[in-house]
Parts: C-alpha cells; structure tokens; sequence
C-alpha cells in the first residue's frame, strides 16, 4: 500500500516537473492535467472519495479546459 | 479543434454527464454532492465548449446566467421552510411524503434514495448553481478575445 502512495506521488511530482519543463504551452497543460488527475487517485486512496472528485472534475477538465481556451487566443510557444 | 477531439468528446460527453447526474442525485448517500457532481457537469460543458466551434454557445450564456440565479434562490427558500422552528430545519425527513421515507433499519444505502427529506433537494440547487456558474464562466471566457490565432 505504501509503494502505491510512494509511485503516485511521484508520478505527480513528475507531472508537475514536466509541466514546468515543456516549451509547448498545450503538452504543458496536458501534463499538469496528468499530474491533477494523479492528484485525485491519490487522494482516494486517502479515503478521500468526495475530495477525489472534486479534484478529478476542477483540478483535471476544468482547468485544462480554461487553459486550453487561453492558449487558444495567445501564441502557443513560450518565449525564449 | 480536430476530428479526433470531435468524435471522442461525442462519446464521453454522455457518460460524464450522466455520471454528475449520478453524484448530484445521490449526494445524500454516497460520496460527492452538488458541488462534486455539478463541476462533473460543468466539466462536461467545458469538453463541449473546447472541442467545438465557440460561436454557437453565445446563445447558452443567456440560459445559464438566469438558471444560476435560481440555484441560490431555491437553496435559501428551501433553507427559510424550516424557519418555523429553526433556520435550515428539516421539515421533508420523516414525514412520509417526497423524500420523506424512514432510513433503513441497515443504515443507508445508495438504493435509499427516497430519504434525508430537503437534502436531495438542496444538492439539486446547489448543483444547478455549480453547473450554471462554471459553465458560464467558461463560455464568457470563449466568447471573449480574439478569435483562433
């Protein structure tokens, strides 16, 4: 059980980094997306349905979805 | 966005919504509630929002604002029924009429849906609520700004 806990949480760890990390604004977001996602399995192992949820439906679609939108109406690349 | 994007929001849509639907109507007997299940929703109009072309949701702003403003007042009518005895008293639970049916003698289960009397309703206001408020805010955000660049 606790390797399960060790092996999310880094996943969101990497998640995050990757987020961080591409110059692509659009894998960016996908991956924080990832990283939320990964977020919320976490917390349901926590026993955390109801959290779970919550994160799963605004952490992963909503955001990304807003972020998507903004990509949409600026440039897709980060600047150097 | 793509025809890859299209298909797929075309078959996740329904499951999404009728999951939300799901976590809202139950929100009284399992985990979730109005909020979880209406950011589910709202999720949903969100997929739509992005997958297809955001002119034709100019009309939805329109249904949704109104829809929002009904969710916050049906919460506080349903909150001042109780003010014969006290604010947010439960006049529904037990009484043997819409949701008034007695909890079983096993604790509730998610098959007991007609129990916990104003509840149920409440998830549904604030459910509505979530969904009409978030849902707004992300076609506000389409609508706005320069197009596709």
């Amino acid at each position: 059980m606790t390797a399960l806990h060790v092996l999310t949480l880094t996943l969101v760890v990497v998640g995050a980094a990757l987020a961080a990390w591409f110059k692509d604004l659009l894998a960016s977001v996908i991956a924080l997306a990832g990283a939320s996602l990964l977020l919320s399995l976490e917390f349901y192992l926590l026993q955390a349905p109801d959290v779970a949820i919550a994160e799963a439906g605004i952490g992963a679609a909503l955001t990304a979805a807003i972020y998507i939108l903004a990509i949409r109406k600026t440039r897709p690349k980060e600047e150097e | 966005m793509s025809v890859i994007v299209r298909t797929i929001s075309r078959v996740v849509a329904p499951v999404a919504l009728a999951f939300g639907a799901y976590v809202i109507m139950h929100g009284h007997l399992t985990p979730g509630g109005g909020f979880q299940g209406g950011a589910v929703v709202a999720s949903v109009v969100a997929l739509l929002v992005v997958a297809f072309e955001s002119g034709r949701w100019k009309k939805w702003k329109d249904v949704l604002l109104p829809l929002e403003d009904l969710g916050a007042m049906a919460f506080t009518i349903l909150a001042f029924l109780g003010l014969g005895a006290t604010f947010f008293r439960n006049i529904l639970a037990g009484g043997g009429g819409l949701f008034g049916a007695p909890v079983p003698q096993l604790g509730p289960n998610p098959g007991a849906l007609n129990t916990a009397g104003t509840l149920p309703l409440m998830n549904w206001a604030v459910g509505l609520k979530v969904i009409a408020g978030l849902g707004s805010v992300v076609i506000l955000l389409s609508l706005f700004g320069r197009e596709d660049g």
